[in-house]
């Protein structure tokens, strides 16, 4: 069984870092959306792992996206702060009960799940595009660029997981 | 000594965070300084060949368009030939030119960020070094910032430590070609002084002031100018001939004398 939960991730890693390389990295809708799916793997960590263990396959994850679109350790950063930060929204989305053993995420409401979701993508793409443009004289382009691709990701890792829930039981 | 290693003990995950993030501060600002030997790019042969297997197999999707160009190409080629006088240049042997030229396929593109990179199917076992320029049938398109024996990635106009030498088309009036990340259509031409009269619609090309680009490729046309605040320079954009989206083949030149030259003026550097 936790042979199982070994697979599962190491297969989601592989499979999530390909999808983005190769398709999402290149959709660049309107000329700058790429949305950025590989967070589901934070969102789809088991929640009763070992933190710092979590923290260095985020920080492999981040680094494996990081050498093939050439931006040197922003996907990284970004990635290790998340996985850091995972525990606090946790808390603050689905309140005491996620300390619980029994705690599950497919327990959980549809709005409570976007809402994590949506507080990691944001938390995010505002730490990579902070660190990609790395300035506030281009402070509008800083938000464009963080808001809409933020609603990209959104929707699509919405979509992804509406896709793959089969785990629901 | 106890609470030191208790401390240790509680905080492991907020050290191993900041541990972590150390490092990744240290590899970005590793990356970001010109022309370190970097390792870890798109060029390295996991990455690279990934790139290359998916180029394999998506290549046919384009084949069409990418053989209208190349017959676009020898039409100019061709025309060029018939109209000049260089009748014998066909039956020269081509290793006795200085500039040589190695075609190339893009296996990766990005054009979003702010510094980006191209992947190319070409590297070191080709003869491609670190400052090779690279160019189009329409225009530059870059230089060559590091090779792996069998990919290279290639730093893009779109990128803002790119830095060209460039002049107006049938003068000598140069400058520096920049990026200012606004457009991926547009690059910035700087250092014109205002004497020099311009019209909107004015080639730009390379200049004569670099071992890496021969004289006269073309880069674009001036689509707006004006003067910076000091009055003294133009602030002239440049729209891109080459449409930056949508590229595939390329070609690497490798300037014969590029070593001389560049050693000739480190000579002038280090007497001064």
């Amino acid at each position: 069984m936790t042979n199982n939960v070994y697979l599962i991730n190491a297969l989601r890693f592989l499979l999530l870092v390909l999808a983005q390389v190769l398709v999402f990295n290149k959709l660049n809708f309107m000329g700058f959306i790429n949305p950025m799916i590989y967070i589901l793997f934070l969102y789809w960590y088991p929640i009763k792992q070992r933190r710092g263990v979590f923290i260095l396959i985020s920080f492999l994850l981040g680094f494996t996206i990081d050498v093939f679109s050439d931006t040197l350790a922003f996907h990284t950063i970004a990635c290790i702060t998340m996985a850091y930060l995972r525990p606090a929204i946790m808390r603050f989305v689905f309140g005491v009960n996620f300390e619980f053993q029994s705690f599950k995420l497919t327990n959980t409401t549809k709005a409570q799940q976007i809402t994590f979701l949506a507080f990691l993508i944001i938390g995010h793409h505002t730490i990579f595009f902070l660190l990609e443009i790395f300035s506030l004289d281009h402070l509008l382009l800083l938000l464009k660029k963080i808001v809409f691709t933020s609603i990209g990701s959104l929707l699509l890792c919405v979509l992804i997981t509406s896709l793959f829930s089969a785990e629901k039981e | 000594m106890q609470q030191i290693i208790n401390f240790i003990l509680r905080n492991k995950t907020t050290l191993l965070y900041l541990f972590l993030l150390l490092v990744g501060m240290s590899l970005s600002i590793q990356s970001h300084s010109y022309h370190r030997a970097r390792f870890f790019n798109s060029a390295n042969w996991v990455s690279g060949s990934i790139y290359n297997t998916e180029s394999n197999i998506t290549d046919y999707f384009d084949l069409r368009e990418e053989n209208n160009k190349l017959v676009e190409e020898n039409t100019k080629l061709r025309s060029l030939l018939f109209n000049d006088e260089v009748k014998e240049i066909a039956s020269q042997e081509l290793d006795s030119f200085t500039f040589q030229i190695i075609p190339a396929k893009i296996i990766k593109n990005s054009y979003s960020l702010r510094n980006n990179y191209i992947t190319i199917n070409k590297g070191s076992r080709d003869g491609l070094e670190q400052d090779m320029g690279v160019i189009t049938s329409q225009g530059i398109l870059g230089i060559v910032e590091h090779t792996t024996t069998k990919f290279a990635a290639v730093q893009s106009l779109l990128n803002t430590k790119s830095n060209i030498n460039a002049k107006i088309k049938n003068t000598n009036n140069f400058g520096s070609l920049k990026w200012d990340t606004n457009r991926f259509d547009v690059v910035q031409l700087e250092d014109i002084p205002r004497m020099v009269p311009l019209n909107i619609g004015d080639t730009i090309v390379t200049g004569a002031m670099s071992s890496i680009f021969p004289e006269n490729i073309p880069i674009g046309t001036i689509k707006k100018f004006d003067l910076t605040t000091s009055q003294s320079f133009y602030n002239i954009e440049v729209a891109l001939f080459n449409d930056m989206t949508n590229i595939k083949q390329v070609y690497i030149i490798r300037n014969e004398n590029a070593a001389e030259i560049r050693s000739l003026e480190e000579k002038i550097s280090n007497d001064q």
